[in-house]
């Protein structure tokens, strides 16, 4: 039998065995991103924590790797599963001392969406944000004065598309569908 | 000065109480539509909207407790002060505790909040305190999409059938009374006013009107009269209906106190 505690040293000990096969407990930041990039959005898996943006800044400090994160919207259920992720991640790239902070300013936008994830966001079928820096100013004042989004479907193209419903599977989703092949799609809104 | 900082703390805990509690006790309220939203879209779309309130509300309860603990020596984390408080001790608004009635009652309320939750998120989005700026920074872009989605339901409903025309009309005249206190100040906000806190929610009256004016008008709806305005959700003296909704949403943690999962 093993208390708790020895068993959580155990654990930490083969942690550390498995950074030292890796070279050192420093992996470069390059590395770091890399390993990152491997950590999936929990509710859109094509697309990569670092794609959407969340992942702010990376650096290693006197105390360890220091990861900043922010979250996509306040009350994103998926946050701190994200944080888990980050975590998991680095533990494999060896790094066990990583300090994971959520900071909130500048505001997430998807303006912060790399191109590459766009195009993989409509493969998967989620027609990706427009331009979220010119919506915001004015968005939620009247909906007499502004023209609503242009939103193509992702499956056919066309530009026919009408607005459902606000909020579709997630908050950060509006459901769309399209009036020319009539099937129903999600619009990953501007924010 | 310690005792004006002290002093200025107190108020800022307070007035965060109230940012904190209004999303809160309007988050409870679409919840409690869950399961039976007139059609699923909608049904999703209260949800993800309390989501968005709750995920606010969170963040201004964390900084409340810090502010608290400055002034005390610890604070409360946001289970306590969601759970742990009775009803005068609740800050929210009187209009979001009302009870969601018809979907035109639930939309009502809903348009009434969000206009002003957008303004004074914006107006807060420039406040000294940068811990307030942050936060609200957020929140506004989120309240950007429930304004629009709620002035959306007041013009489908308003511009619709005689039914509906009517229903949306009898939500707004019931619901008129509660929407002035969102525009009076009292002596603990003004003082966060002046020191650059606060939003000045006098300034944001003529705004206000301007957008839920120029909904109404597309919906072929009548802003209601001015009346008598009923006050009080700021200083803790609520209508009837917030005991009730506290009793349902705190039962568990009052009858089996820090249950955790």
């Amino acid at each position: 039998m093993t208390t708790p505690e020895q068993d959580a040293l155990a654990a930490a000990a083969t942690q550390a065995d498995r950074a030292a096969e890796r070279g050192g407990m420093r992996p470069s930041l390059d590395a770091i991103w890399d390993a990152l990039a491997r950590v999936p959005d929990p509710e859109i898996p094509v697309v990569s924590v670092v794609e959407l943006g969340i992942v702010r800044a990376v650096e290693w400090t006197d105390a360890g790797l220091a990861v900043r994160v922010t979250p996509t919207y306040s009350g994103c259920p998926a946050t701190e599963l994200i944080s888990d992720g980050i975590r998991a991640a680095l533990a494999d790239a060896g790094v066990i001392d990583a300090q994971v902070t959520t900071v909130l300013s500048p505001a997430w936008t998807t303006d912060w969406i790399a191109p590459e994830a766009r195009a993989k966001l409509a493969a998967f079928g989620i027609a990706p944000p427009g331009r979220a820096a010119a919506r915001i100013d004015v968005a939620g004042i009247s909906p007499l004065r502004r023209a609503r989004d242009e939103v193509a479907c992702p499956r056919c193209g066309s530009t026919r598309t009408a607005l459902l419903a606000q909020f579709g599977s997630t908050a950060c989703k509006a459901l769309y569908r399209c009036e020319s092949c009539r099937e129903p799609f999600d619009y990953f809104k501007p924010h | 000065m310690p005792g004006a900082a002290m002093s200025l703390d107190t108020h800022l805990l307070e007035y965060l109480l109230r940012l904190a509690d209004s999303d809160l006790v309007l988050a409870q309220r679409l919840g409690e539509w869950v399961g039976k939203g007139p059609v699923i879209e909608e049904d999703i779309a209260l949800t993800n909207v309390g989501l968005d309130l709750i995920g606010q509300a969170r963040l201004w309860y964390g900084y409340a407790g810090e502010v608290e603990a400055r002034i005390k020596g610890t604070g409360r984390d946001e289970d306590q002060f969601a759970f742990r408080r009775d009803a005068h001790e609740f800050r929210n608004l009187l209009l979001v505790e009302q009870p969601n009635g018809s979907y035109a009652d639930t939309i009502a309320r809903q348009f009434l909040f969000d206009h002003w939750h957008l303004l004074a998120l914006r107006a807060l989005a420039r406040s000294q305190d940068a811990r307030v700026a942050e936060i609200a920074a957020k929140g506004a872009k989120e309240s950007a999409y429930h304004a629009e989605r709620s002035s959306d339901w007041v013009i489908r409903l308003g511009d619709g059938t005689e039914e509906a025309h009517g229903r949306m009309q009898a939500a707004l005249d019931e619901l008129w009374r509660y929407a002035g206190e969102m525009f009076v100040p009292d002596a603990a906000e003004v003082a966060l006013v002046e020191a650059g806190i606060a939003a000045d929610v006098r300034a944001l009256e003529a705004p206000w009107h301007a957008a839920v004016d120029a909904v109404l008008a597309e919906a072929t709806l009548a802003r209601p009269p001015a009346g008598y305005v009923q006050q009080g959700g700021k200083q803790g003296r609520h209508t009837e209906h917030l005991g009730h909704l506290l009793a349902e949403m705190q039962f568990l943690q009052r009858a089996y106190p820090d249950a955790r999962w």
